[in-house]
């Protein structure tokens, strides 16, 4: 007896050598990965990092046995010790769920909507352990309980659409948990998340970990969540494994160079006076460094004034801005943060025409955008370029990346006449010049060019008239990180030469730290705090930017404990 | 990663050339192309090889077999060679279904991306007109208009044009609504673009592949509906006629075992409505093929 106690506990809950993952396609065969070996430990947290197409999902899937048929696989996947490559499909049926399960990224579409959350736990419950409905019933609000849903009882009854995102991804963290596997796998889990809402899923799942000594493979491209969350990293890339070793050792001192250029991709914030803050917090105090007043206006083109935008919805107004000032001088770049919902996107759609303003004033380049006729408006919007974070979205897919830059060229003249073929083909050259890529490309089409090289073309079409204004509406936000990186710094490049004004929505507080010199931070449609960078991410004012800093992960692990505290901290001083 | 691999040895291919590949890698549509184009060449070009008399009647040569006499598919009760009937009845069914099906299809994507890109009452209004025409039967109308006027073949693109632009009017405005939304559209207004170039330049092109497929099944349909209404006798004026006007002739001699006056109009006719609807099918996998990959 005792023997065998001792053996399972040596078993890994998952065991991966050598394993070759090809695909067969029309156009050859794809090697997605190409001889990986590691191990999870029961109770340990794993993080595959790496960009897209490094074979990090590919290799998950593997260990559940969910490759597409087109996939031909060797070498070893053991989970708990049982073969997975070459077990059956009913024995491996009887495993998932029961003995590794899989928390997805998008808790939205991994739920069924029509079904109520209780049924839905008690389903993955049902279909391993022979149990009646009312202990399933039962079990499955004590595993709502435990992963944090406040009343279990009342919001089991829920339907998914009723509950918050966080609460989402906490029920489908309750079905991984339901037959209390051996192993985890968490592919992307807090990538649809808000940062605050990722903060208290990270530590949902350590605490997970904790207790019930399940191992966790975290599939993931976020440095902060893996210096939150993992003990040891596992490097891919390109379907091979860079480098392995402890989170520590991994993020503070990269033996590989390729782990070392990932890294020093990722933004980073500046650590805030921790201390202070939270002394400043529990007094509710406010630094005498903020009195002074930052936003001055020099040569203004943009000033957005107690802006208040309503969307009717079904008889009902919903208030997205209230009340809103914004202004950004020309030559400046001004950040615009907040999560999802806080009325970002809309206030920087705003000048654009593109959202219903009730209320306020625009001023664009000095004249009047709400009150000015059909003709001046469109002048005016001639004078701005916008990007878009869908580099996929943001280009009409059957237009040839040329006539998609020269568009603006034709809407609105050269020189005030249409300009000919010649000129036009001329001005699309040397825009792609100035985005850096060769003149060729003008013949592609979008589906031709990978995700950075869109975004760069979105940024030519947007400089194709010369705009005093840019608007940037998450710019970089589906884009991996080293290629981020680059956009980000041609994005500055053109700035300074050009020397336009620019609005840069984001999410990214790292991201709008790298690249703004001002910063205006949003919550549910009000504008929260603003001044200049420097000083908001370092000396916030307002409570909600405090909690905001705190939760965004550091990609260094010691900093990151210290940021974790701090939130801790933070959030005590709030409930007392 | 396999994707970036891949479009870089590729050379740049339009959507179209991409297109035009992956349908003729469908069987079935390649042999609906074969069917169209040898029944186009044997309505159009046959008459100029094989000239057979169908204006006036010759009723010395009336209801004669298959073979008999130099006709190889006989006569009709008035005289007229089968087979030279057959191809110019093809040439009416074949024009009219085009042209009702394309003008049907020009018509409904128009006020269905207009509809759907302009929204509000414009759109409420519009959509409310296409409503109500699709409450009234197709068939109806067309029997009813074709009762006061006997109609010449334009009189009949016409008015199967009007009864048929509804559908593709619903579907492109579907598509319109979610591709108004898209970044690129929304580019076009904030920068100063205006309406009709948002929706021709980028909201119909990219509706297309809806619209192509929709496009053929509307052929087919426009085929049938003649068939239909020449079958009811409410058809083209004789000596015109068409594959359907041809059936009711000879449903009269169906109990006289006159099997040619029936087989062959209606073997043409399942034909061309296959082949538009294999068309159809081949089109749309195309175009599934496109949204996944």
């Amino acid at each position: 007896m005792s023997t065998t106690i001792v053996e399972t506990r040596q078993v890994p809950a998952l065991k991966v050598e050598n394993l070759v993952v090809d695909f067969k396609t029309k156009n050859g065969t794809v090697n997605a990965v190409r001889g990986v070996s590691f191990s999870v430990a029961p109770g340990e947290v794993l993080a595959v990092v790496g960009e897209s197409g490094s074979g990090k999902t590919i290799t998950s899937l593997t260990s559940m046995a969910l490759l597409p048929s087109t996939a031909r696989t060797s070498g070893v996947v053991e989970v708990d010790g049982h073969d997975v490559l070459n077990a059956s499909a009913s024995a491996m049926d009887a495993k998932r769920g029961n003995v590794v399960s899989m928390v997805f990224q998008e808790p939205m579409t991994a739920l069924n909507p029509s079904m109520k959350v209780d049924k839905q736990v008690a389903e993955a419950i049902l279909n391993h352990r022979g149990v009646s409905k009312a202990e399933a019933h039962a079990r499955a609000v004590a595993l709502l309980e435990k992963v944090g849903i406040p009343d279990p009882e009342v919001k089991a009854r829920n339907y998914p659409h009723q509950l918050s995102g966080g609460q989402r991804q906490r029920v489908v963290i309750a079905i991984a948990l339901a037959c209390e596997p051996r192993l985890i796998i968490a592919d992307e889990p807090t990538t649809a998340l808000d940062v605050t809402v990722q903060a208290e899923i990270l530590e949902l799942l350590r605490n997970l970990v904790q207790e019930t000594n399940t191992a966790l493979l975290l599939i993931t491209h976020n440095m902060g969540v893996v210096a939150d969350l993992s003990d040891r990293v596992v490097v891919m890339n390109a379907g091979k494994i860079v480098e392995t070793g402890t989170t520590v050792q991994v993020l503070t001192a990269p033996e590989q160079p390729y782990t070392r250029a990932l890294l020093a991709a990722v933004p980073t914030l500046p650590e805030a006076q921790w201390d202070t803050v939270i002394a400043a917090e529990r007094t509710k105090a406010s630094f005498p460094e903020a009195e002074v007043k930052e936003i001055v206006a020099v040569d203004p083109v943009l000033d957005m004034r107690g802006i208040c935008v309503d969307y009717a919805s079904g008889g009902r107004k919903l208030r997205a801005v209230n009340d809103a000032d914004l202004l950004i001088n020309r030559g400046e770049i001004v950040g615009l943060v907040g999560e999802s919902g806080s009325g970002k996107s809309t206030l920087g759609r705003a000048p654009l025409g593109l959202v219903p303003v009730t209320g306020g004033s625009i001023t664009l380049f000095g004249g009047n955008a709400l009150k000015a006729s059909k003709r001046q408006i469109r002048t005016l919007r001639s004078r701005i370029g916008i990007i878009f974070q869908d580099p996929g979205g943001s280009l009409d897919p059957r237009m040839t990346v040329g006539d998609s830059i020269a568009e603006p060229l034709v809407m609105h003249g050269v020189d005030g006449r249409r300009p000919v073929r010649s000129v036009r083909e001329a001005r699309v050259a040397e825009l792609l010049e100035a985005v850096r890529l060769p003149a060729a490309n003008a013949q592609r089409y979008p589906h031709e060019l990978s995700g950075g090289q869109r975004q760069r073309i979105g940024l030519a079409r947007a400089l194709a008239l010369a705009p005093e204004l840019l608007i940037a509406d998450e710019p970089t936000s589906a884009l991996d990180v080293s290629v981020q990186d680059e956009v980000l710094t041609l994005l500055l490049e053109l700035q300074k030469e050009h020397g336009f004004g620019c609005l840069f929505i984001s999410h990214d507080l790292a991201v709008v730290h790298s690249v703004s010199q001002r910063v205006t931070v949003m919550q549910h449609g009000n504008v929260i705090e603003s001044g200049a960078t420097s000083r908001v991410l370092q000396h916030p004012e307002a409570s909600y930017t405090r909690h905001l800093l705190a939760s965004v992960p550091s990609p260094n692990p010691i900093m990151q404990k210290r940021r974790r505290e701090a939130r801790f901290a933070l959030l005590s001083s709030k409930d007392s | 990663m396999s994707t970036a691999t891949l479009s870089r040895t590729a050379p740049p291919k339009s959507p179209a050339a991409r297109a035009a590949h992956e349908f003729f890698s469908n069987k079935l549509a390649v042999i609906g192309v074969v069917i169209v184009v040898a029944l186009m060449v044997f309505s159009f070009i046959g008459p100029l090889l094989y000239q057979t008399e169908q204006v006036s009647t010759n009723l010395m040569q009336a209801d004669l077999k298959p073979g008999e006499d130099g006709h190889p598919l006989g006569t009709d009760g008035l005289g007229y060679d089968v087979l030279g009937r057959l191809m110019i009845a093809g040439r009416t069914s074949i024009l009219v279904g085009l042209a009702a099906g394309v003008l049907a299809t020009i018509l409904g994507t128009l006020w269905g991306s207009v509809a759907g890109y302009l929204g509000g009452w414009v759109d409420a209004t519009m959509m409310r007109i296409v409503d109500a025409g699709i409450a009234i039967p197709g068939i109806f109308l067309l029997l009813v208009i074709s009762a006061i006027v006997r109609p010449s073949e334009w009189m009949m693109v016409l008015i199967i044009g009007a009864v048929s632009w509804l559908v593709p009017a619903r579907l492109t405005r579907a598509e319109a609504l979610s591709l108004k939304s898209r970044d690129y559209v929304l580019a076009i207004k904030a920068t100063g673009g205006s309406n009709s170039r948002a929706i021709l330049r980028h909201i119909i092109p990219n509706t297309i592949g809806t619209v192509v497929v929709n496009a053929t099944f509307q052929v087919a349909d426009a085929i049938l509906l003649i068939a239909y209404v020449s079958f009811l006798g409410m058809g083209l004026q004789p000596p015109a006629t068409d594959w359907g006007a041809m059936l009711t002739d000879g449903i009269s001699s169906v109990y006289s075992g006159a099997w040619w006056l029936i087989f062959p109009a209606g073997i043409a006719i399942v034909l061309i409505v296959s082949a538009f609807n294999f068309i159809g099918d081949g089109l749309r996998d195309m175009f599934d093929v496109r949204g996944q990959s």
